[in-house]
């Protein structure tokens, strides 16, 4: 053996294997309910799926068109950090005519990479270690991970179906401590389905104001209530001055890959969160948001039509639901519903594994989604007529098996 | 005339019930009660109204001939007439379209009068149709025939095959 390799292999014998080498903060994170149940799925080649999260319209095509443009302009650089100023503006203006609030578009306003980086930012831009954030569950899964890479402490609010999944205030205040800095507030909730009204929203305000917590309202489906209009928190009053209001365009504009969401908030915290998003993005992608300013301008008609139709799909589910007997409370917004499968005596992810197995229909377990969705199912409605009358009638004859086995 | 054209009124109701059914006619009327949140006896109520008024003439099948072996031609016809006093274009567009020929026609603004759509089974018999039949007409001044080589969409439907769900199958 040369000098040389027993050198090397010297080196490599002190070399720690990579596992150890990289953080524990990340590899002690749980891996996503959702991603587990996604490698179970895809190894199923002919399953038909109620499990996504997106829209299933184009986005509409004046949109795509307007981002096309941009690219044959050569709009090909970086924007500002904080994004296009005529965007900012649009946004403003928008939130003004709908929620009745002002933000300042140039301090005030921070266009990110989807509305996840917006969440990711403003618990980043706010926790010091040891903070609680108060997360109410079922809800969307990063959340909770977001918090933990944050250095908080995440607080979970159980929601129960008996409450439509709203939060109460008494289960706020059960939930809150001295550390308790942040609370979340997702609605309306994927994956219930559930709003929070005007009124629902005012209960909370002394329990928000007696704990002096600051709230992190994603609003990623306001476009999306079927009874009443979306109310924001942030216009309920002095809560604007507590309030990081979160949004993007994938729902609404059914935008998903194009990756732009934004935040609204106070300015010291919008400072602290633009920081941070120039350091780690630089700015959110230029094409994208030249499309956004024609689909805030120009898109309001096109929202509406989609939001009709979702809504149609939306009472054909609930339908079916009934006549299978599947206990459903009516959700009011996102696509989603939220059905018990309880009488079953089995765990959502038995029942949904098994449902996958023996009727090639993919459902995510309610569990995806938090401990507390234990025993029920999200049931995406953002799918054609058909698809959906067929995944169901798949359910249908599942739950009438069981049903019949079981006897 | 003024501007205020006289229509059958349509609540928000009927006209959702008119979009649906424009593409898919046969929808049955118990699903569109569901998808409106509706009482089934009030959609069929309201769609035989709407039979009744006229404003739905028919219902038909859109079908893709090109896909078959069955030989079809289409062509448009712009036509320029001279329009008759006290009747103004309808009594020409009228025998115009009597001819079981002739699918479509229209009142145009612009350089042209008429617009009809001609069916046949070859270029041929089309053109002997516009030559013979159309352009030999009184009024008829003189008449333009343009052939439809493909047809990419047509009545809102595309008709090239409908691309697959584009979306991971399990997203958050």
């Amino acid at each position: 053996m040369t000098e040389r390799t027993q050198k090397q292999e010297k080196a490599a014998d002190s070399r720690r294997p990579v596992e150890e080498q990289l953080s524990r903060k990340v590899t002690e994170l749980k891996p996503s309910g959702i991603r587990r149940f996604f490698d179970i799925v895809s190894e199923m080649k002919d399953a038909i799926s109620l499990g996504v999260g997106e829209p299933d319209f184009d986005t509409p095509w004046h949109i795509r068109d307007e981002g096309i443009y941009s690219l044959e302009r050569g709009r090909t650089f970086y924007t500002s950090n904080a994004g296009l100023k005529e965007l900012r503006e649009a946004i403003a203006d928008k939130i003004r005519r709908e929620q009745g609030i002002s933000y300042d578009p140039l301090s005030e306003i921070l266009i990110t990479v989807g509305g996840s980086e917006a969440i990711d930012l403003m618990l980043r831009a706010m926790i010091n270690p040891g903070d609680e954030v108060l997360i109410p569950q079922p809800s969307y899964v990063s959340y909770e991970p977001c918090a933990v890479l944050a250095d908080a402490k995440p607080a979970i609010i159980r929601l129960r179906n008996e409450d439509r999944f709203k939060l109460t205030p008494e289960a706020l205040e059960a939930a809150c401590t001295p550390r308790s800095k942040i609370l979340v507030l997702p609605y309306p909730n994927n994956p219930t389905g559930a709003i929070m009204t005007r009124e629902d929203l005012m209960k909370l305000v002394p329990v928000i104001e007696k704990h002096d917590l600051y709230i992190l309202s994603d609003e990623i489906y306001g476009a999306l209530t079927y009874a009443e209009k979306h109310v924001s928190i942030a216009s309920l009053p002095g809560m604007q001055e507590r309030t990081v209001l979160v949004d993007g365009f994938s729902k609404a504009y059914a935008m998903t890959g194009w990756r732009l969401g934004y935040a609204c908030g106070p300015r010291p915290i919008l400072r602290e969160m633009t920081k941070i998003h120039q350091y780690a993005i630089m700015c959110a992608p230029t094409t994208s948001q030249y499309a956004a300013v024609e689909a805030i301008r120009n898109g309001d008609a096109d929202v509406e039509r989609m939001r009709t139709s979702y809504n149609e799909r939306r009472r054909l589910v609930l339908h079916l639901l009934a006549e299978m007997g599947l206990p459903c409370f009516e959700p009011e917004g996102a696509f989603y519903v939220f059905p018990s499968v309880q009488e079953f005596g089995m765990t959502s992810d038995e029942f949904a594994t098994r449902l996958l197995q023996e009727k090639k229909v993919a459902i995510v377990p309610g569990t995806a989604f938090g401990d507390c969705g234990e025993g029920y199912l999200r049931i995406s409605y953002a799918y054609s007529i058909e698809s959906l009358k067929k995944a169901l009638g798949r359910l249908a004859e599942f739950v009438a098996e069981l049903r019949a086995a079981g006897q | 005339m003024s501007g205020c054209r006289k229509g059958v009124s349509m609540d928000s109701m009927d006209e959702r019930i008119l979009s649906i059914i424009e593409k898919n006619s046969r929808i049955d009327r118990k699903e569109l009660a569901v998808l409106l949140g509706m009482e089934e006896a009030d959609v069929r109520e309201r769609l035989q109204k709407l039979e009744d008024d006229g404003v739905i003439c028919g219902y038909h099948t859109m079908i893709d001939w090109d896909k078959t072996d069955v030989e079809k031609v289409m062509a448009l016809i712009e036509v320029r007439v001279t329009p008759q006093r006290g009747q103004g274009f309808d009594n020409i567009a009228e025998r115009i379209y009597k001819y079981p020929e002739v699918t479509s026609v229209y009142l145009m603004s612009g350089a042209y009068d008429l617009m009809c759509i001609v069916e046949g089974r070859t270029l041929r018999e089309v053109s002997s149709f516009v030559s013979d039949k159309l352009s030999t007409l009184d009024t008829v001044i003189s008449t333009a025939t343009h052939f439809i080589l493909k047809k990419y969409k047509d009545h809102g439907t595309i008709m090239e095959k409908k691309e697959e769900d584009q979306r991971e199958i399990i997203t958050p």
